[in-house]
C-alpha cells in the first residue's frame, strides 16, 4: 500500500548492501575514467577503481563541494559527453556563477522513478490530479514533481509559481488531489483561499508534498489545519538529482532515503570524519546510479541524523530527520537559495559603492521577504534624489538578474549596520521555521 | 558668485536631523537657511551655513555622509513677480532648474538656485541687472 516500487524499498538491508556495493563500484569506475577531476583526486590519494571494493572503502575517496562545481563550471563533472546529456538544470553558486547539473536519458528516468516513490509514499495514485505550484525552469522542482507524477499515471497539471487567484480558481475547477510547493507557499494559499470566495468545502486537496525549504512540525500543524490536507516532506537537492532523494511516508516520522540511488553519510563538519548511525551532522551523498553527472561523497551542509530502524509502513530504506539547519551561510528565500556572497559579488562589481551591507530575511504573511541595508558612501552622494533613487534602482536590477530574487534596497548613513569585530554583521534572519 | 550649500543625506529616521543641528551648535555655526528634500526612504538635507567647509568636516567627524554643492543666490525685493521674473529669464535661455528654495529678510527676498550651468545663469542674470550676492554675504545674513 502507498510503496511504488517494493522490491527495492522493502529489501532485506543485507542484500540492499549488496546491491549499493555493487553500484558504488560501477560509479567509481565511471568517474575515475570519465571525470578528470576525479581521477586526479583518486591518484593523489595513490587510489585507482580497485582500491574501493565495498561500502567500507568509500571513507577512502575525498568529498566533492559546491565549490568543486562551480570551479568545473559549466560541465567539467559530467561523466557523459554532452551528446547523451539530455536536459540541463542549475541553481545557486556561490558567486555569480549558477551550480549546472545534468541529465543523461537514464538519469531522467531515474529520477522519474524516485519521483514516482515520492508520490506514492504520499498516497498519490494514477486517480489523482497533481497541482504543481513548484517553478518551472532551471529549477529542479516543477519539472521534477511533473515527471514524477507523469509515471504514475495522474493527471499532472503544471501550474508553475505565482497568480496565486489563478492557482485557487484552478485548484477549485479541475479537482486538485494532490498540492506540490513549497510549505511557506502552502500557507499562503491557505490565506488566500480564506481571502477568496471559494470555500474549503469545494476543493478536493488530500493531501501536499513540500520541500525546497527548511519547515519545522509547528508549520506542517499549521498547513494541516489550515488547508484540511495531510502534509509530507519531501527532499532533494539539484546536484543529487532533485527532489526525489527522500520522502515521507503517511506515517510522517521521518524522510526515506532512497539509498540504493543515492548513499547517505553522517559526517562531522568540522573534523570531517563519518559518524556513527544516529548521530547528527553534515548530511553527505554518494549518488550510485547516476551516469550524467556522478558525485562521490557529495558535502550538502544540511544537518540532520539518521534512523536505520524499519518503519511501520513497511519499508527498510533509512530515514533522516527533517533538516532544520546547514552548516554554512545559505539562505533559502522562497525556496530559492542564496549566499550572502552572491550578493557581496554583485555589490562589488559595482564601482559606485562599497559593499558595506546586510541582508535582513524575514517572513511577512508567510511569504519570505528580504531587504538589502547599503551604506552611503560620500563618493557616490551626489545631492540629487533622482540618482540616489537611479542607484538604488541599479543596485535591485543586478541583484534580480544575478540572484532571480527581488530584493528590496535600502539606503543608510554609513557606519549605522551592526559591525562584530569589524566585519559587519551580513545577514538577519528574522524568521522562525 | 557660486555658493556652496551643504547636502547631507539623511536616512528617514527620526532624531537624524536633530543629530546635525546640535552637531552644527557645537561648532557655532549659523543656518541662514535649511530645506529637506524627501522620499519615503530618505531625505536630502540642504543647508546655507555660516561656514560651509567646518559645517563639513564636523559632520563628517560624526560619519555623516556630506557634500558641498554649488548653487547660486540672487535677492530680489520682496514680491513673486520678481521670483518669477529671474525664473523666466532662466528658462528662456533653456537653464533648467534643479531645484531652489527661498526666504524673505524684510523687504527683500533670497532665492537660492542650483542650476544645471552655474557660470551661464550667473551671467545671463547679471546681464539682466539681476543683484547676486556674493557667498560671504550669504553666510551671514
Amino acid at each position: 500500500m502507498n510503496i511504488w516500487n517494493r522490491h527495492f524499498e522493502c529489501m532485506d538491508r543485507d542484500e540492499l548492501r549488496i546491491v549499493q556495493g555493487e553500484r558504488l563500484r560501477e560509479t567509481v569506475e565511471r568517474v575515475y575514467f570519465h571525470v578528470p577531476f576525479y581521477r586526479q583526486k583518486m591518484q593523489e590519494k595513490a587510489l585507482g577503481p580497485e582500491n574501493i571494493q565495498t561500502l567500507d572503502d568509500l571513507s577512502k575517496l575525498p568529498f566533492t563541494t559546491k565549490s568543486d562545481l562551480r570551479d568545473n563550471y559549466p560541465f567539467g563533472l559530467f561523466a557523459s559527453p554532452m551528446s547523451e546529456i539530455v536536459r540541463l538544470h542549475a541553481s545557486s553558486g556561490t558567486t555569480g556563477k549558477p551550480t549546472v547539473v545534468g541529465y543523461s536519458r537514464r538519469d531522467i528516468a531515474t529520477w522519474s522513478e524516485v519521483m514516482a516513490r515520492t508520490l506514492t509514499s504520499a498516497g498519490a495514485t494514477r486517480d489523482d490530479f497533481i497541482h504543481i505550484a513548484f517553478g518551472y525552469g532551471l529549477f529542479t522542482g516543477g519539472l521534477g514533481l511533473h515527471y514524477g507524477g507523469e509515471k504514475i499515471g495522474a493527471s499532472v497539471i503544471p501550474v508553475s509559481g505565482g497568480n496565486t487567484k489563478r492557482q485557487l480558481q484552478l485548484m477549485h475547477d479541475f479537482g486538485s488531489t494532490v498540492l506540490a510547493c513549497t510549505p511557506s507557499y502552502a500557507l499562503y494559499l491557505a490565506e488566500a483561499l480564506e481571502e477568496s470566495g471559494l470555500k474549503r468545502e469545494e476543493l478536493r486537496l488530500r493531501v501536499g508534498v513540500f520541500g525546497a525549504e527548511p519547515w519545522t512540525e509547528n508549520m506542517r500543524r499549521e498547513i494541516e489545519e489550515k488547508l484540511q490536507i495531510k502534509a509530507i516532506d519531501i527532499y532533494g537537492l539539484s546536484e543529487v538529482i532533485g527532489p526525489g532523494v527522500a520522502s515521507e511516508c503517511l506515517s510522517q516520522k521521518g524522510l526515506h532515503i532512497n539509498e540504493d540511488h543515492f548513499y547517505p553519510e553522517i559526517i562531522d563538519p568540522e573534523t570531517l570524519e563519518v559518524l556513527p548511525p544516529g548521530n547528527a551532522g553534515e548530511l553527505v551523498f554518494t549518488t550510485i546510479t547516476k551516469e550524467g553527472l556522478p558525485l562521490i561523497r557529495y558535502r550538502t551542509r544540511d544537518l540532520t541524523h539518521l534512523n536505520y530502524e524499519k518503519c511501520s509502513c513497511g519499508r527498510t530504506f533509512v530515514r533522516m530527520e527533517k533538516c532544520l539547519g546547514r552548516s554554512d551561510d545559505m539562505l533559502i528565500i522562497r525556496g530559492v537559495n542564496l549566499f550572502p556572497s552572491q550578493v557581496e559579488s554583485v555589490l562589488l562589481e559595482m564601482s559606485e559603492i562599497k559593499p558595506y551591507y546586510q541582508l535582513i530575511v524575514d517572513r511577512v504573511n508567510n511569504l519570505d521577504e528580504i531587504e538589502l541595508k547599503v551604506e552611503v558612501e560620500e563618493q557616490f552622494f551626489q545631492d540629487k534624489i533622482g540618482q540616489l533613487m537611479a542607484l538604488r534602482q541599479k543596485i535591485q536590477q543586478n541583484l534580480e538578474s544575478s540572484l532571480g530574487l527581488s530584493i528590496k534596497i535600502t539606503l543608510v548613513e554609513p557606519k549605522t549596520l551592526e559591525r562584530f569585530d569589524g566585519k559587519a554583521k551580513r545577514v538577519v534572519d528574522k524568521r522562525n521555521f | 558668485m557660486i555658493v556652496h550649500q551643504l547636502s547631507v543625506f539623511l536616512e528617514n529616521k527620526s532624531g537624524r536631523l536633530t543629530e546635525v543641528l546640535e552637531t552644527l551648535g557645537q561648532g557655532n555655526i549659523k543656518v541662514t537657511a535649511l530645506s529637506v528634500a524627501d522620499t519615503s526612504e530618505f531625505g536630502i538635507l540642504r543647508m546655507i551655513v555660516s561656514d560651509p567647509e567646518k559645517a563639513k568636516k564636523l559632520l563628517k567627524e560624526k560619519s555623516f555622509t556630506v557634500n558641498l554643492t554649488e548653487v547660486l543666490s540672487i535677492i530680489t525685493p520682496n514680491e513673486a513677480k520678481y521670483y518669477a521674473k529671474a525664473l523666466k529669464i532662466l528658462s528662456d535661455i533653456e537653464i533648467s532648474i534643479e531645484y531652489t528654495y527661498a526666504f524673505s529678510v524684510g523687504e527683500k527676498s533670497v532665492i537660492i538656485l542650483r542650476t544645471n550651468n552655474a557660470e551661464l545663469a550667473i551671467k545671463t542674470l547679471q546681464e539682466h541687472a539681476i543683484e547676486l550676492l556674493k557667498a560671504s554675504d550669504l553666510y551671514m545674513i
